[in-house]
């Protein structure tokens, strides 16, 4: 009895076999692509978020880079500066200039207040430092 | 019927020693939940050569064996899933005659992995454990390729032997 090299067990496949593994192999990648797909468009950047009198002014993500001039109709003003990931306020109206002399922030849950000008600037979906595990 | 109890003890105990050595050699890609599912390969013999119910059977009683001596209530209940759903695919995938017993054993596989991603969601309550699906099913298909054709290969050698031994009597 001559045996081919081949495992015998391959010829016992039916067409429908090749079918259903196309089919899985079709499926898996569709799930892959839409995970993926759907991943990137629900996963959120890290942000600075602006309040002002507690409600939020605007957004804006620690990936650009840009130069943010928050102006208020009495005349009262801050900058905020977004660079290399990190967001501070550059200039700023008030007397104290406390929050110009903040470093710049980045990670997670991070602020930036200017109590005169009643505003302050939060990290959201920031990277954890981990040293501000508190109680809640 | 005695033939067919000593032939439903010999194939649980090599089930059971197919799970033993996969818990002795685990393959790990890093995912967990990929292996080959060597165990199936005795299910699936079963299932073609004596049937449904002892197929079940044979089933149920090596994952009570399996999760009772390796593995923990929780192992357990993953494996039942997975068995269990595969299992019934399996039975559903041989009666409707569109596949070959290769056909079968990935549908097997498959199932196997999909059934214990659901538990898993289920238990920790995260549908982002459905990210594992794709790479299961790859791995799923893979193991059942090859489970399925070595089925494939000893199934006809068992009916051989089995047509042999009506034969000789």
């Amino acid at each position: 009895m001559v045996k081919s090299a081949i495992p015998v067990g391959l010829k016992s496949m039916k067409k429908n076999d090749v079918k259903l593994l196309a089919a899985l192999l079709g499926l898996a990648l569709v799930a892959f692509l839409g995970i993926s797909l759907y991943s990137q468009l629900t996963t959120k950047e890290p942000q600075a978020v602006v309040r002002l009198d507690g409600k939020e002014w605007g957004r804006y993500p620690l990936s650009e880079d840009t130069v943010v001039e928050i102006r208020q109709t009495d005349g009262n003003y801050n900058i905020l500066q977004i660079r290399n990931e990190k967001a501070e306020i550059r200039e700023a109206s008030c007397p104290d200039k406390i929050c110009v002399n903040h470093r710049p922030v980045r990670a997670q849950g991070e602020s930036l207040v200017c109590l005169p000008n009643r505003l302050v600037v939060e990290i959201e979906n920031g990277e954890d430092t981990g040293i501000d595990a508190g109680t809640k | 019927m005695a033939k067919k109890t000593a032939y439903l003890g010999m194939f649980t105990a090599l089930a059971f020693v197919f799970s033993y050595i996969e818990f002795l050699l685990p393959i790990n890609l890093g995912i967990p939940g990929i292996k080959l599912g060597l165990a199936n390969l005795v299910i699936i013999v079963s299932l073609y050569t004596m049937g449904t119910s002892w197929a079940f059977t044979l089933s149920l009683v090596r994952i009570l064996l399996t999760g009772l001596t390796f593995g923990n209530p929780a192992s357990m209940i993953y494996s039942l899933a997975g068995g269990m759903l595969s299992l019934v695919i399996m039975i559903v995938a041989r009666r409707c005659k569109l596949f070959s017993v290769t056909g079968v054993s990935v549908l097997g596989g498959v199932f196997h992995n999909v059934g214990q991603i659901l538990v898993a969601a289920l238990v920790v309550e995260t549908a982002s454990l459905l990210y594992y699906l794709p790479i299961l099913v790859l791995s799923g298909t893979a193991a059942g390729v090859l489970i399925g054709i070595v089925s494939s290969i000893l199934i006809r050698h068992l009916r051989k032997i089995a047509d042999t031994q009506e034969a000789g009597r």
